[in-house]
C-alpha cells in the first residue's frame, strides 16, 4: 500500500481509538472537575459496560443489532446505577476526602474486578457487531462499524457539551464545580449533584465500552488500559476541561494509531507518556486547564 | 416588632476549636442589624451557621416558627434566607446572566424577579454576557447582591459588602440596603468599619469571642461612642 492510503488507514484507526478514549476520559474528567476526586475505579466501570454488553447480547437472540441496541441502553444504565450506589455508600461517607477517595476507589476497583472474574470468568468473549458493512474506499475497504463508532462518539460528546453549557442541569453542575459552598447557599443540593455526576461519569465509560467491545472482546482485566489512557488524556487536556479532553484524546488516539501502524504500539505508548511528563513539567494544569489559585 | 430570625444559645466548632459560645441574636422584621466585632470574633461564622454551612453543635436558629438547624444547607435559601458572602464568591467562570440564573433557581423565581433585580442594578443589564470574574470590584459586589436578591428573601445576610470598594459604590450599596428595608426585608450586616454601619443600621450587636456581648440601638451608639471603643477598639 502506498504511503498516502497507509496514512489514511492509520489515521482512521487512530480516530476510532480517540473517539472511545474521549468518551471514557470525559467521564473521568467530569468526576474530577465537579467532585474534585480521582476515581481509580473508572476503568472498571468501562469493563463492566463491556461485560454487561456481552451478557445482554448473549441473552437476546435473533438479529444482533437488537441485542446491541439493548446493550447500548441497558449497560450504561446498570453501570450508572452501580456507580450511584457506590457513591452513596462509600464516597459520601468519607466526605469526598481526596486521599481517602483514592484508597476507596482502589478498593472498589478490586471488588468490581473480582466480582467480574467470579461471575463472568477469565475468558475474553466476543460481542457480535450490530452490522457488518464494509465501506469501499479507492485504496482499501474499511469497517462501517468502526466509522459508526467515530460518529456515535462525536454525537455523544456534542450532546454532553450541550448539556453542560446550555441546560440548567449543566449550569448546576458547573456552579458546583466552581464553588461547592456557595452552590449550597443558593439551594443546589450538592450531594445529589455529586451522585448524578459520578453515575454520569461511569455511564460515559460504559457507553465507550459497549461501542468498542465488538472490536476488542470483553475481559475482566480490560479496564486497566482505558484507565491509564484516560489519565494521560485528562492530564494533557486539563482536568475538568471538556475541550481539553477531546483535543487530548484526538492527539493521543490519532498519534497512537499512526505511530502503531508505521513503527510500533510500544513506541506510541512511550511517546504518550513522554508528552504527559512534558505537560506535567511545563504546564501542570494541562493544555486547557486553569491553574490553581 | 416581631422577631423574624432568632438565634439562641448557638455553639459552633471548626474541628476541635469552639468558635461560637452560646451566641444569642434576634433579627426583627424590616430592620438592619449590624454585627460588629474584631477579626475572629465569630461574625462570619454566625452567618455561615444561619446558612447551614457550618453545623450548629447546640442551640437553635429559627426563621419565624421554622427551625433551621436541622435543615440541609441547600434548604436554607429555599426557606427564604439569602447570603452575600465575604469576598463575593461569585461563580467567576460563569456569566453575569448565569450567576443571576443560579439565584433565581433557589426558590423557582422567574423573569419578573430577574427584571426587578436588574432594575436595582442597571449596570448589570449591560454586562449579562460578560464573565463575572472580569467585572470590576463594585460590579462584582452588585452582582453578588443581585444574585442573593433573586431569592426574594425574607432575611438577607451581608458579609462585609463594602470591603475594598470605592465610596461611590459603598453609597450605592447602603442605598440598596435602605431600599430593601422599605420593602420589609430584614438584614444582618457584618462590617468591620463603624462608619459604614451607622448610616444604615437600626441596631448593632457587638460580637466578642463568639458571644453577643450587647445589642444596642444606633441612636444610643451615637450618644455613647465608648461602646464602640470597648468592643471594636476604634471610635
Amino acid at each position: 500500500m502506498a504511503f498516502g492510503p497507509h496514512l489514511l488507514l492509520a489515521t482512521l484507526e487512530g480516530l476510532v481509538t480517540a473517539a472511545v478514549l474521549a468518551l471514557t476520559a470525559l467521564g473521568l474528567s467530569l468526576v474530577f472537575g465537579v467532585m474534585r476526586i480521582v476515581n481509580v475505579a473508572h476503568g472498571e466501570f468501562f469493563m463492566l459496560g463491556a461485560v454487561l454488553a456481552w451478557a445482554i447480547t448473549t441473552v437476546v437472540s435473533g438479529n444482533p443489532a437488537i441485542g446491541f441496541a439493548l446493550a447500548l441502553v441497558l449497560s450504561p444504565l446498570i453501570v450508572g446505577a452501580i456507580a450511584w450506589v457506590a457513591e452513596r455508600l462509600v464516597l459520601r461517607r468519607i466526605e469526598y476526602n481526596p486521599e481517602a477517595t483514592i484508597v476507596a476507589t482502589i478498593g472498589l476497583l478490586y471488588i468490581i474486578q473480582q466480582l467480574a472474574l467470579t461471575f463472568y470468568g477469565p475468558e475474553a468473549r466476543p460481542v457480535t457487531p450490530p452490522f457488518n458493512i464494509r465501506i469501499q474506499l479507492p485504496w482499501f475497504g474499511y469497517s462501517g462499524y468502526k466509522l459508526s463508532i467515530i460518529a456515535a462518539s462525536a454525537l455523544l460528546l456534542l450532546a454532553t457539551w450541550f448539556v453542560l453549557t446550555r441546560t440548567r442541569i449543566g449550569l448546576v453542575m458547573r456552579a458546583t464545580q466552581y464553588d461547592r459552598e456557595t452552590a449550597q447557599a443558593f439551594g443546589i443540593p450538592v450531594g445529589r449533584v455529586y451522585g448524578a455526576v459520578f453515575a454520569l461519569g461511569a455511564m460515559l465509560a460504559a457507553i465507550a465500552a459497549v461501542l468498542i467491545v465488538p472490536i476488542q472482546q470483553a475481559h475482566y482485566l480490560m479496564g486497566l488500559d482505558p484507565l491509564l489512557l484516560s489519565f494521560i488524556v485528562v492530564i494533557i487536556g486539563g482536568l475538568g476541561s471538556l475541550r481539553g479532553t477531546v483535543v487530548a484524546a484526538l492527539l493521543i488516539g490519532v498519534s497512537d494509531g499512526i505511530i502503531s501502524v508505521f513503527f510500533s504500539p510500544t513506541l506510541a505508548k512511550i511517546i504518550a507518556t513522554l508528552v504527559v511528563a512534558m505537560v506535567l513539567v511545563f504546564r501542570p494544569q494541562g493544555l486547557f486547564g486553569t491553574a490553581a489559585k | 416588632m416581631s422577631a423574624v430570625l432568632t438565634v439562641a444559645r448557638l455553639d459552633c466548632f471548626y474541628g476541635e476549636v469552639q468558635v461560637l459560645h452560646g451566641l444569642d441574636l434576634e433579627l426583627r422584621k424590616g430592620e438592619v442589624l449590624c454585627l460588629l466585632g474584631r477579626n475572629g470574633a465569630g461574625k462570619t461564622t454566625t452567618l455561615k451557621a444561619i446558612m447551614g454551612l457550618v453545623r450548629a453543635q447546640a442551640g437553635s436558629i429559627r426563621l419565624g416558627e421554622r427551625e433551621l438547624t436541622q435543615l440541609p444547607a441547600h434548604e436554607v435559601p429555599r426557606a427564604g434566607v439569602a447570603y452575600v458572602p465575604q469576598g463575593r464568591r461569585l461563580f467567576a467562570e460563569l456569566t453575569v446572566a448565569e450567576n443571576i440564573e443560579i439565584g433565581l433557581m433557589a426558590r423557582g423565581k422567574g423573569v419578573s424577579t430577574r427584571e426587578a433585580v436588574l432594575d436595582l442594578f442597571p449596570v448589570l443589564r449591560e454586562r449579562l454576557k460578560q464573565r463575572s470574574g472580569t467585572l470590576s470590584g463594585g460590579e462584582q459586589q452588585m452582582l453578588a447582591m443581585a444574585r442573593a436578591l433573586c431569592i426574594e428573601p425574607e432575611v438577607l445576610l451581608l458579609d462585609e459588602p463594602t470591603e475594598g470598594l470605592m465610596p461611590s459604590i459603598i453609597a450605592r450599596i447602603r442605598e440598596t440596603v435602605g431600599r430593601l428595608r422599605g420593602l420589609g426585608v430584614s438584614t444582618i450586616l457584618v462590617e468591620q468599619r463603624v462608619d459604614a454601619v451607622l448610616p444604615v443600621a437600626d441596631r448593632v450587636a457587638f460580637i466578642e469571642n463568639g458571644r453577643n456581648r450587647e445589642t444596642v440601638d444606633v441612636a444610643r451608639l451615637r450618644e455613647d461612642p465608648a461602646l464602640i471603643r470597648r468592643y471594636v477598639g476604634v471610635g
